[in-house]
């Protein structure tokens, strides 16, 4: 498990039904590239987060696959429409094997 | 004297694997991963809009956005750095639009392109060029 790997995701409280919301989405992860050299020369190994995925009560939102050249700290930003009240789930999958998950409701007026 | 097919199967497979072998020890360049999302098929040049800075004060982190209405998914590259792929977004039923935004890293100056594969099963093309001071690959 990578250290200190949080989630902080932006989420309107509430929304009108069919109303296209913009999510934005922050995990902090050094995303180390497999390109940098230790002092010795050694190469760093590569870990980054290599997938991000959103759900709107279980409906894909979107499904992004990361490679290195993602800043550290992925930033991603993006759309969703509301349909109906519910939960966001934020997913973040790390090489390592870790999966990081952050839940936010949302209400519909 | 006529070749049998096996040995036109023999000498074709010779041949693709002569071809392989040097490329396996390369990283996969722009154009690599392009045939690979869009299978040799033709791309349009408009359909995807690609908002990139003209110049990167600090190649770690380059806020890269795009929108491509009626897209399935979009695959962004960097033709510069060590690695061609940056990423790729599938957008599902719930998405509100084909549009997003994020941070990437640019080794050095470079062109960013995004291809999108549309809904309808064609695919679009935008490209920027990021000019960059300090690369952002640690190297």
């Amino acid at each position: 498990m990578a250290k200190d790997v949080k989630p902080r995701v932006k989420v309107p409280k509430q929304a009108a039904a069919g109303e296209v919301v913009t999510l934005k989405t922050l995990i902090s992860h050094p995303m180390e590239s497999g390109q940098r050299k230790n002092a010795d020369g050694s190469v760093i190994p590569r870990s980054i987060i290599n997938r991000f995925t959103c759900e709107l009560n279980g409906v894909m939102v979107i499904d992004v696959t990361l490679e290195p050249a993602v800043s550290t700290n992925p930033y991603i930003e993006f759309d969703a429409r509301v349909d109906a009240a519910g939960d966001f789930k934020f997913t973040w999958y790390d090489d390592d094997g870790s999966v990081y998950e952050d839940v936010k409701p949302i209400a519909v007026i | 004297m006529k070749l049998t097919r096996r040995e036109t199967l023999a000498l074709g497979l010779g041949g693709i694997a002569a071809a392989a072998l040097p490329r396996q020890a390369l990283a996969a360049t722009a154009d690599d991963w392009t045939a690979k999302f869009t299978g040799g098929a033709a791309i349009a040049d408009a359909g995807v809009t690609l908002t990139a800075p003209e110049i990167a004060e600090n190649g770690n982190t380059v806020p890269i956005a795009f929108d491509a209405p009626g897209a399935a998914s979009v695959m962004l590259l960097a033709d510069g750095n060590p690695e061609a792929g940056v990423a790729t977004f599938n957008f599902g039923p719930a998405a509100g639009s084909r549009m997003a935004s994020l941070r990437i890293r640019l080794s050095k100056t470079q062109n960013v392109i995004a291809i999108a594969r549309m809904e309808d099963g064609t695919f679009a093309r935008a490209a920027a060029t990021v000019k960059v001071t300090i690369g952002g690959c640690g190297g």
